[in-house]
């Protein structure tokens, strides 16, 4: 078996007494893109700064192709990390700023002049080599950063929420090339991000961090569809939460005992534990429902029309500390006010295990 | 009433400004003299005594000396300060806040007291009375402030700058020299220049840390005790001009290049 890339291991960090990373371990294959999400303060830019170099990690190792970078300093790391802010040296020409990391190497002029060409071409720049920083939009800043990171082909490229300051068109235009280059150059890209659809729409891999963990982590479409905890429920997409208690327990099914009446579940379960159950919004049914279980009934108190769909709150009228968020077609002619049966399908409640 | 205000904001302006530049315009004017004493009525234009000034042996190399002084002592004044700048800036060191107190602390000495205290400390050590003494003097004096105006103008946005470049492989004097001082040339120069105007005029210092090669300011001062002559003029102003030079110089380096 081969040794993964990156290999983290239980790596914690305090700043100070504050604890920002408790005991995080990680892997991250050659070739993938990862995605770092998570909400300020979870310790995923402190994560990305301890695999750049600039922060060491108050305990655990960080391997890097089987080799212990723990406390290798950045130069030394075959990493380069693209800034939120570029950090594009401001006194030199594009075509330098992208040259630099190969002059730190002594590659000659000539070679420097012909590479940081062909990176910029790579990110749609050529024409820019003889600008400057300044007179570049902040689109283009970022690719020269990204041509600039990547010209001295590194092992993992890592970038600390590289589309934060771009506004937001802009921002999904940039998503689709940073995955395209991804692909075309192979390199291994880490991207830390807060925004949910860029992490849906770049991950092959993604890590839902929450206060100094790691709350789930898998392909997207696995974190969305079946999220292992409420935070990532929650965090990736909207849910709506049922607690409950286990009433029943079989060797192949269980009751839980929520709020809005029992649900059994196909699954086995401790007699007499708490259980979470997390439903996204799209699955929730509101209205005369044909079959799946029933989840009472719920009065609608707000109603969003968002283009493609209605994004609709509702207050459970057998729990009024409980809200469903549901998605209905654009079409839907539900109204704040009305009173609905809520169900949903038995295969899309996921149950959470915290 | 409002008219009234109006002339006499006009009147307190001009008051103001003929305080200070009154003596200024006086001492040029009278530096054109054609005549041997810098008195009404004015006599002149006559650049008699500028030549004068320049052929005068001891003018001319205290001229060089001024020079020489202010130059190297404010190249080390603005390297020492911009170490400073950036050590004080990039590392969390014990005691920063006080530590940064002391290094500007000289700013509100007197250089009388400063003068003072190098005259009994070189004496101590057994330096000798010269201009290498009176330029490690005004470098005292000018640190402090190039350290102020650099440390001012260091932000965050070049802390990531000085990482991206280290990310890229560049060990740590080359990320100095590559990328610190270009991006802080602005305060480097405008603490250079600031430190050429402060040595160039500096009179104290000079004069009790100099003996036989003086600068210019101490030389003018032994002229003076012979009494006013219209060449005392044209020293002065001549004086005046390469300060004025060395302020356009400091404002332009500056207050230019704001946008970014």
């Amino acid at each position: 078996m081969n040794a993964p890339l990156v290999d983290i291991r239980d790596v914690s960090h305090r700043f100070g007494q504050h604890p920002v990373l408790k005991n995080v371990s990680l892997t991250i294959e050659t070739g993938s893109y990862t995605i770092l999400l998570g909400p300020s303060g979870s310790g995923k830019t402190t994560l990305l700064s301890i695999l750049g170099g600039f922060v060491d990690p108050s305990e655990g190792k960080v391997l890097i192709r089987g080799q212990d970078c723990t406390s290798m300093p950045p130069a030394k790391r075959p990493t380069t990390t693209v800034f939120q802010d570029y950090a594009l040296f401001p006194h030199m020409s594009v075509g330098a700023n992208v040259g630099f990391g190969l002059r730190m190497q002594g590659v000659d002029g000539a070679t420097r002049a012909a590479k940081a060409r062909e990176a910029l071409g790579l990110v749609g720049l050529a024409a820019a080599f003889d600008k400057k920083p300044h007179q570049l939009s902040g689109g283009q800043r970022q690719r020269v950063a990204l041509a600039r990171a990547l010209v001295i082909e590194p092992a993992v490229l890592l970038l600390d929420e590289p589309l934060g300051a771009l506004d937001l068109k802009l921002r999904r235009q940039m998503q689709d090339e940073l995955k395209a280059i991804q692909k075309r150059v192979g390199t291994a890209f880490i991207h830390v991000t807060h925004d949910q659809e860029e992490a849906m729409a770049l991950a092959d891999h993604c890590v839902v961090m929450n206060d100094g963990r790691i709350e789930d982590e898998g392909p997207p479409e696995r974190v969305y569809a079946r999220p292992a905890t409420r935070f990532s429920a929650t965090f990736m997409g909207e849910s709506t939460i049922l607690a409950g208690k286990v009433v029943e327990s079989g060797d192949r099914t269980s009751a839980v005992a929520t709020p809005v009446g029992s649900i059994s579940l196909p699954c086995a379960l401790p007699m007499g534990s708490q259980a979470a159950l997390a439903i996204r919004p799209e699955h929730l049914v509101l209205g005369t429902a044909s079959g799946g279980t029933k989840l009472g009934k719920a009065e609608v108190s707000d109603v969003v029309f968002q283009g493609s769909f209605k994004r609709v709150l509702a207050t459970s009228l057998e729990e009024p500390s409980l809200r469903f968020v549901a998605k209905l077609p654009a079409t839907a002619t539900v109204q704040p006010g009305d009173t609905v049966a809520v169900s949903c399908d038995i295969d899309q409640i996921v149950l959470l295990t915290d | 009433m409002r008219g009234i205000v109006h002339i006499a904001s006009w009147l307190y302006a001009l008051a103001v400004y003929g305080f200070i530049f009154l003596p200024v315009i006086v001492l040029v004017l009278f530096s054109l003299q054609s005549t041997s004493f810098p008195i009404p009525p004015f006599t002149g234009p006559s650049l008699r005594w500028y030549e004068a000034v320049l052929s005068d042996a001891r003018l001319t190399s205290a001229l060089v000396n001024s020079l020489l002084v202010a130059v190297f002592s404010s190249a080390t004044a603005v390297t020492l300060g911009f170490l400073s700048a950036w050590g004080f800036a990039r590392f969390v060191l014990p005691g920063s806040g006080l530590l940064r107190g002391l290094i500007t602390l000289p700013l509100t000495v007197s250089y009388l007291i400063i003068g003072m205290g190098l005259l009994v400390l070189f004496n101590w050590a057994g330096v000798p009375k010269s201009l290498l003494a009176a330029g490690i003097g005004h470098v005292v004096i000018n640190l402090p402030l190039c350290f102020a105006i650099i440390y001012s103008q260091m932000g965050d946005h070049q802390i990531n700058i000085e990482r991206a470049a280290r990310d890229l492989g560049a060990p740590e004097w080359k990320v100095l020299l590559l990328i610190s001082v270009p991006v802080m040339a602005p305060a480097i120069f405008a603490g250079f220049f600031l430190s050429m105007t402060f040595s160039w005029d500096e009179f104290v210092i000079s004069f009790l840390l100099t003996r036989f090669d003086t600068t210019l300011p101490v030389e003018i001062w032994n002229l003076l005790r012979s009494g006013l002559n219209p060449k005392t003029n044209a020293v002065g102003s001549l004086v005046f001009a390469v300060s004025i030079v060395l302020v356009v110089l400091f404002e332009l380096t500056l207050l230019r290049r704001k946008p970014a």
